[in-house]
């Protein structure tokens, strides 16, 4: 983590930390999680306290409005505002839902508030319930987080024994509470109506809107639903004020954003910083830049709703306006650093596969027309597109992201519509040269043996699993054994011969 | 009415405030093409079929979901949508068995047509991997084809808002997604009632009855058996739609003629047996009324009905009554009353049986239906299926003359024929009950109270110094509700008339599919329920105790209603069925 050969006195002065603004991040791994008193001694429930006692449920939307908080799931709706549409609607029940459904490839973000901060979501989920009129709160959580599970329920329980949850909380008559409802691990249930639906009891399908969850959601009443790390932020900006808030990030994306920095970079980790910054601090500084000497190529963010960042785009500031601009999102965080050593062709088929294994299958253009984009990607890979191909491709993901029917199946033509945007030619070199420039497409390389490299050690003979390399009968000059071949027939492309070999005879073509 | 008012294709229309872009739009005499929706059971937005413009707004509308508002401005029929279209229905096809030259659906298919209509000429454009599929063939009544269902979960939804009896749904997810019972399970093994709404509903090929065409002409082409065929009241009601008539043409006259073309020996009806039904329901209401039997005394025409009962109410089984339905009853006095007085062997009589029902095709294969010691019914077919036996016999429907049923087993009253909609058996016991409770004659015959398509309809009679007080519905959802308040005490009755297909047989499972483009915009119930109330209307008899048939059957066969040949004959007793047959709650703790 240490750049620097000075010894840091602090883990906030190291490299990775300096440049971070830890907002929705503050308490996690500050507090101890299972201890209220740790979450009160950080001014916890004094949000709740203040709009209970101060304010009136418009002066809190009001706030919400004004700091610009927005969306942190990904889609950017301003958060103010789907409450106060919320509350223009009467009935005798309206809900307020958090979305922890957590479910892009490599995001991490959600679980680490819900492990490390769990008082926060519940905090702020009871000044929406005060905001909206309602006094029932809901928790989709994945059932694959059970410490966040177990640490939310802890946080329930405490909170509930100090009064500061059920009824009558701070003796000002609000009463609230929630029931949290464990998700079967369907990515789309992370989509809102689809959610809905399931915490209903039923298959977690997307239900057309309008109308909006905010007419007729959750049992068909008033409901918003936000994000956690959404959540995260609120009772800072109801004790800090919005000014605070809106201080940092940039003109119509306000406050900090949490990444989930992972793949070809060398401190991996979450990382929170004010929404604008250029994705090239992200990468160069707090991660350290590409390990193993080698070159970024593109970053995707947003996950299978996302897009991928070329290299000649890291200087784009990350935030909503801009990541749309150039085709991706900003998502819910999911950030993946990709060097020279990776496919785009392959980076787009492993998202569309995602969205394929995902997709619920009620409406047509996401159930066929995302396999039908997947079979032609696999087509590409494995050595037979054609250069039409890729026309089809751009028209089925302009057809698909018009006409499915939810987020999901709107989005999921984005991994592929941005790599071919920037990464065309590598498209086309799959098509033309049956070639795959970066070497991962098992079909468009193979493994070779350099004969006067090899010295006939045989580990990799040894250990390769379809025993597709044999021995030859020439022995180069100044060896003693005869070298290896390697038979392509037999050959699965596993790489474990590179791997073994310590004499560098073993290469990819 | 609070109105509003939007342009469709530079159309101005004004419609309600509420009404879908879809109603608009018919209103505006505008077609918008859809799939999977069906009015207020199905308005899930699944198939993108209909997706629409609306200016300013940069996403695509879902016609038949999205609410119009004042102002709007629409485009149905833009370029951009058309092209749209026709990749959503070739995608559908990518996906789909396409053996339309032999599918049963080929000619009135829902996406046929629309594939016909968008010019999709290159079917196989999108062609890929398919979703494994498998067929359904093991309940008595129908088929289920997969290769062909196109996921609009119409007929989920039927099952679950019409009858909610809910056994079908969606397996696995995305491309692998497809409709059957919960863990796969053979319909069979599972509460089904066979109602056959399903298959009403299916737009394309996937769902159909279980054929017995081929084994009927068999019969008929067999020189030792005599083969007799009776039509419930309802498939007059249906049977020229398949010929192209609309919804609500009467069909007895050329249906009567059609089936002597086809070589039946007889043609007979079951109004007649409708009409015995009455009496020996009838006597057996009185008697229970009289007697302090079990009440509410509940119909047992329906075998739909009857399987739902056995399900899911077994513990209201005493309260059925022990009729047989009329299409058994028929049978049973065919092979006894009608054999023996034609001199022709039990043994060598078929007895074929057209009805608007596919739980019929369970029904008489059931037990302690074979009264004779031979069944009473041979064979069940629908009034589709006859449809495909009148085509194929080459008999044109449009040149046929009106004929009259044969006597004695083809004579039927007005009672009898309105059997066939929601409340006629209610309407004709009363008609029967009354007069013979006080011995005096009906000033109306009409009970309109029981009539129309209502969900739950009630009414009181006070009848001899006794108060009469009934209840009828159709669609088992609406009966389930009826009958929780039955169980509850918050409804008291003392008869009640069931019917599992809304709006009664006119609207069974077995009756002619109605596209939704049609059906979304008409009430089938009401539709196809006038022609039996003309019939009934025209007929100079419509008092069942009246039927002169009837009348001669007692005297010189059952000698009364109840009587102890009467009661084997016509009669007969329920069982208690477990809602899963296969898994137990064991199995599903384990789960």
């Amino acid at each position: 983590m240490m750049q620097n050969k000075e010894i840091a006195t602090a883990l906030t002065d190291t490299e990775f930390y300096q440049i971070q603004k830890r907002v929705a991040l503050k308490n996690c791994g500050v507090i101890d999680p299972e201890n209220i008193d740790e979450y009160l001694a950080m001014d916890g429930y004094m949000a709740l306290h203040k709009v209970l006692t101060e304010m009136t449920p418009d002066d809190v939307i009001q706030v919400m409005i004004d700091s610009g908080l927005r969306g942190r799931g990904g889609a950017g709706f301003p958060t103010g505002l789907k409450w106060k549409f919320a509350k223009g609607y009467e009935a005798p029940q309206k809900y307020v839902c958090c979305n922890a459904d957590e479910g892009d490839p490599g995001a991490f973000m959600d679980r680490s508030v819900l492990e490390g901060d769990p008082h926060v979501v519940l905090e702020a989920m009871a000044i929406a319930g005060y905001a909206i009129g309602s006094s029932q709160g809901y928790i989709y959580v994945r059932a694959e987080y059970p410490i966040a599970v177990k640490r939310l329920q802890i946080a329930l329980q405490q909170a509930r024994e100090y009064g500061l949850f059920g009824e009558n909380i701070y003796g000002t008559g609000f009463n609230f509470d929630i029931d949290i409802r464990l998700g079967a691990g369907a990515f789309v249930c992370g989509e809102e109506t689809a959610l809905m639906t399931s915490i209903e009891g039923n298959r977690g399908e997307p239900r057309p809107r309008p109308p909006f969850p905010a007419e007729k959601g959750l049992f068909q009443s008033p409901s918003i639903l936000n994000n956690v790390e959404t959540w995260a932020n609120i009772p800072q900006i109801i004790l800090n004020g919005p000014e605070w808030f809106a201080s940092t990030g940039t003109e119509k994306s306000k406050g900090t954003k949490v990444f989930a920095l992972g793949g070809k970079i060398r401190h991996t980790g979450l990382v929170e910083i004010p929404m604008g910054t250029p994705l090239r601090t992200v990468i160069e500084d707090i991660g350290g830049g590409i390990p193993n000497g080698k070159k970024f190529k593109a970053a995707q963010t947003g996950g299978p709703s996302g897009g991928c960042i070329p290299a000649s785009h890291i200087d784009v500031q990350m935030d909503y306006e801009h990541l749309a601009e150039i085709g991706s999102i900003m998502g819910s965080g999911g950030l993946i650093v990709m060097d020279e050593d990776n496919c785009m062709v392959d980076i787009a088929k492993f998202f569309l596969k995602f969205t394929v294994d995902e997709s619920c299958g009620k409406c047509t253009p996401c159930r066929i027309g995302t396999k039908r984009m997947l079979e032609i990607l696999e087509k590409i890979t494995a050595g037979n597109g054609t250069l039409e191909d890729i026309d089809r491709l751009e028209e089925l993901a302009a057809y698909i992201k018009q006409n499915a029917l939810c987020g999901l199946g709107q989005t999921a033509p984005n991994p592929v519509l941005s790599t071919v945007r920037f990464f065309r030619e590598e498209y086309e070199s799959h098509i033309v040269d049956r070639h795959c420039p970066a070497q991962v497409c098992k079909e468009l390389f193979r493994y070779v043996v350099d004969p006067d490299k090899c010295i006939g050690c045989t580990q990799c003979l040894r250990n390769c699993p379809p025993f597709a390399i044999s021995k030859t009968d020439y022995i180069a000059e100044g060896h003693k054994l005869p070298s290896v071949t390697i038979d392509q027939e037999k050959c699965i492309k596993c790489g474990a011969c590179i791997e073994k070999c310590k004499f560098d005879a073993i290469s990819k073509q | 009415m609070e109105t509003i008012t939007l342009k469709i294709n530079g159309v101005e229309v004004t419609v309600p405030k509420g009404y879908t872009i879809l109603q608009a739009a018919h209103e505006a005499g505008i077609k918008i093409p859809t799939l999977c929706y069906l009015k207020e059971i199905n308005e899930i937005g699944a198939c993108r079929i209909c997706l629409v413009e609306v200016k300013g707004s940069p996403k695509l509308a879902a016609a038949c979901v999205f609410p119009a508002a004042d102002g709007m401005e629409v485009y149905t029929n833009t370029p951009k949508l058309i092209e749209n279209r026709k990749k959503t229905l070739k995608l559908i096809l990518s996906d789909h068995n396409r053996s339309c030259l032999s599918c049963v659906r080929s000619g009135h298919c829902e996406l046929q047509e629309l594939c016909q209509e968008y010019g999709v000429e290159n079917e196989g454009e999108y062609d890929g991997y398919k979703t494994p599929f498998t067929i359904d063939d093991s309940a008595p009544h129908m088929i289920r084809d997969n290769s062909k269902c196109i996921l609009c979960r119409r007929c989920t939804a039927a099952c679950e808002a019409y009858q909610s009896v809910a056994v079908i749904g969606a397996n696995n997810r995305g491309f692998d997604t497809t409709i059957g019972c919960a863990f796969d399970l053979p319909l069979v093994e599972t509460a089904c009632v066979d109602c056959g709404q399903c298959i009403n509903v299916c737009p394309t090929g996937a769902l159909h009855e279980k054929e017995s065409i081929d084994e009927v002409f068999a019969a008929i082409n067999d020189p030792e058996k005599v083969v007799l065929v009776e039509t419930a009241p309802a498939v007059r009601a249906g049977l020229a739609e398949e010929f192209g008539y609309p919804l609500g043409t009467d069909a007895q006259g050329r249906m009567a003629a059609a089936l002597r073309r086809l070589n039946f020996d007889k043609v007979f009806d079951t109004v007649f047996s409708a009409d015995l039904t009455i009496m020996e329901e009838g006597t057996e209401f009185i008697h229970r009324m009289q007697n302090g039997g079990k009440l509410p005394l509940i119909t047992s025409c329906s075998p739909g009905w009857i399987n739902f009962c056995e399900h899911y109410y077994p513990e209201l089984i005493d309260n059925l009554s022990s009729c047989k339905s009329p299409q058994q009853m028929f049978g049973a006095v065919a092979k006894s009353y009608w054999a023996e007085k034609e001199g022709v062997p039990k043994e060598n009589i078929v007895m074929v049986s057209i009805m608007p029902c596919s739980a019929k095709k369970y029904e008489y294969q059931r037990d302690d239906q074979a009264a004779n010691g031979v069944p009473d019914v041979d064979y069940v077919l629908t009034t589709r299926e006859l449809a495909r036996m009148i085509k194929r016999a080459g008999i044109d429907y449009n040149a046929l003359p009106e004929e009259e049923f044969d006597l004695p087993l083809g004579l039927g009253t007005g009672a009898g024929v309105i059997f066939g909609a929601t409340g006629g058996v209610m309407e004709a016991a009363l008609r029967t009950a009354v007069e013979v409770l006080t011995g005096e004659e009906l000033p109306s015959v009409d009970f309109e109270d029981v009539r129309g398509v209502k969900a739950i309809k009630e009414a009181t009679y006070e009848v001899a110094g006794l108060t009469v007080r009934v209840a009828v519905t159709s669609g088992l959802a609406n009966a389930r509700k009826l009958l929780d308040m039955v169980k509850s005490g918050e409804k008291e009755y003392d008869f009640i008339e069931i019917m599992a297909c809304p709006g009664g047989c006119v609207n069974g499972g077995g009756q002619p599919r109605v596209k939704a483009n049609v059906r979304n915009f008409a009430d089938i119930r009401a539709e196809r329920a006038k022609v039996l109330y003309s019939l009934d209307e025209a007929n100079t008899i419509r008092k069942s105790h009246e039927n002169p048939a009837i009348v001669e059957i007692y005297k010189d066969f059952l000698g009364e209603p109840g009587s102890e040949l009467a009661h084997h004959l016509l009669h007969t007793t329920y069982v208690k069925k477990t809602v899963n047959k296969s898994i137990s709650s064991t199995d599903l703790e384990n789960f």
